[in-house]
């Protein structure tokens, strides 16, 4: 079982596909990984020896920013954003798209389900 | 597309007069500006900034945090303050 990160990674697939199951690890930094590491990308992950996965787990853990400090980072950037009172931070607080996407419809990755207006009226024509 | 760093970061050249005079002197003035655009510099830190937003100006005072930030950043020109019956 291989463990890095404090991720559980999938034993039956191919390694770069493995790697990104890690926050802050995609497809690129998976592939330039396990280059290093000299590692084949289609070794599965349960076929890789402990040598293997000590190189990971001490490469992960020094080169790159992953799982929870990542996610504090980023939760710190928003909050600055928002301390400053700057028109993202603002954004950011009202839980609207931050980038000036449209608002009378769509945003719904950001602005959740919809919520029905009850008695909304229809407009008339 | 950034900016080229050769040129620097953008400060209303207008703006740039002002805050130095605001500096020699010394006093805490609040100094007005349309240009929403400018960069916020360094130098800026500690001054209040009145930033227009098309119809007043939003007086913005400028701490460390927000440099690299651009003063229309800081000025709202829009109003919306929820709908009727949305409270929250």
């Amino acid at each position: 079982m291989a463990r890095l990160a404090g991720v559980d990674l999938p034993k039956n697939k191919r390694g770069v596909i493995g790697l990104t199951y890690i926050y802050g690890i995609g497809s690129s930094r998976a592939a330039e990984i396990l280059e290093r590491a000299e590692i084949s990308e289609h070794t599965k992950v349960k076929d890789w020896t402990d040598d293997n996965i000590r190189d990971l787990a001490k490469m992960i853990q020094e080169e790159y920013k992953v799982e929870g400090e990542l996610r504090s980072e980023l939760q710190l950037n928003i909050k600055r954003l928002m301390d400053i009172g700057s028109y993202r931070g603002i954004r950011h607080r009202r839980g609207l798209p931050v980038r000036g996407q449209r608002t009378q419809t769509n945003a719904r990755t950001i602005k959740g389900r919809k919520k029905t207006v009850a008695n909304k009226k229809k407009a008339t024509k | 597309m950034a900016r080229s760093l050769r040129k620097g970061p953008y400060v209303f050249h207008k703006l740039l007069d002002k805050l130095d005079k605001a500096q020699a002197s010394n006093k805490k003035t609040v100094i007005k500006t349309w240009s929403r655009a400018s960069m916020i510099i360094p130098d800026m830190v500690g001054q209040t900034i009145a930033v227009h937003n098309g119809k007043t100006f939003i007086p913005v005072f400028i701490t460390e945090n927000m440099v690299g930030h651009k003063l229309g950043e800081f000025s709202p020109t829009r109003t919306y303050k929820g709908h009727s019956g949305n409270r929250k």
